[in-house]
């Protein structure tokens, strides 16, 4: 009974972070729900094996990600890796980053947020490959470490670097097609300034 | 910086692209003490990178911002409650019947 106690003290405080990352996987309300309340009872069952005193968020966090590709993870298919790696590095940066002349002393956070609605960007994230869905929620989202990732995936810290920078690449170019999608930028004026004058420029239409 | 390619064969070159290319281990926490100290050194010379790390910043608290769930619907905290509360229950008849 202690133990339920404590419990409830220490574990319930994580719902809301479980709860938001469960949406992101499910990428549905109700399943998010089962998935959070499945991942809870599975921790109350096993909350003895919980060593105190270590980190009971990557714990909780663990058991979640456990659950969620037990349950919902109808097939591994193997993420596309070649398309991504032919992306470049900083993609929206290079591409988007340029409006300093229509943006005086504004930031690029203002910026991004005239570009993407707030739907968009979970869009994006949502329609990442989990391979790269999942490390990326946990380190930009959730904060955990190289070394927790890699705990909680249960894989080794290399391929939790390198899911990340795919990932992150990954994500910028959804964006960008977002933008590109809405016409907040043309592709072809970008590219036909950039031919004339040798360097990039992106416009808004 | 309006160019990173260009800037990177100008002003700061190698040190630009040691810099970007530890930038996500630097914006991740990941990096040792010397090597942050480096990147602070190079940063508070070069504007061109402060710029793409301002940006990389702000992007992820967008995402970070935007992807959060503020809100856990009320009756999944109850369900989850009560179902904890009646799993401890059957816990502790099963203890009492031993």
């Amino acid at each position: 009974m202690a133990d339920r106690d404590q419990f409830t003290d220490l574990a319930m405080e994580y719902m809301p972070s479980l709860y938001s990352a469960a949406l992101r996987m499910t990428r549905n309300p109700a399943d998010a729900e089962d998935l959070v309340q499945e991942s809870y009872l599975k921790a109350y069952r096993g909350f003895h094996s919980f060593q105190e005193g270590t980190n009971l968020k990557a714990w909780l966090y663990r058991i979640l990600t456990n659950t969620y590709i037990n349950r919902y993870r109808a097939q591994q298919r193997r993420p596309d890796e070649t398309s991504m790696d032919q992306e470049e590095d900083f993609f929206l940066y290079r591409h988007l980053g340029e409006l300093d002349a229509s943006r005086a002393g504004r930031s690029a956070e203002d910026e991004l947020l005239d570009l993407f609605s707030s739907s968009e960007i979970v869009e994006a994230v949502e329609s990442l490959s989990e391979t790269f869905r999942i490390p990326v929620l946990l380190a930009d989202v959730e904060g955990f470490s190289y070394k927790e990732i890699a705990e909680i995936l249960d894989i080794p810290i290399g391929t939790v670097m390198s899911r990340l920078h795919r990932g992150r690449k990954a994500l910028q170019r959804l964006l960008y097609d977002f933008a590109v999608e809405r016409r907040l930028v043309d592709p072809k004026l970008e590219a036909s300034i950039q031919g004339e004058q040798g360097q990039e420029v992106v416009t808004r239409v | 910086m309006s160019d990173l390619e260009k800037e990177g064969a100008s002003a700061c070159d190698d040190q630009c692209l040691e810099a970007l290319r530890e930038l996500y281990s630097f914006l991740d926490g990941e990096l040792t003490e010397e090597r942050r100290g480096a990147i602070r050194g190079h940063l508070d010379e070069c504007g061109g990178c402060v710029e793409a790390f301002d940006f990389e910043v702000e992007l992820r608290q967008v995402v970070s911002r935007c992807c959060r769930e503020t809100e856990v619907p009320q009756d999944l905290r109850l369900r989850i409650a009560q179902a904890i509360e009646s799993l401890g229950e059957s816990d502790s008849q099963a203890s009492d019947a031993i």
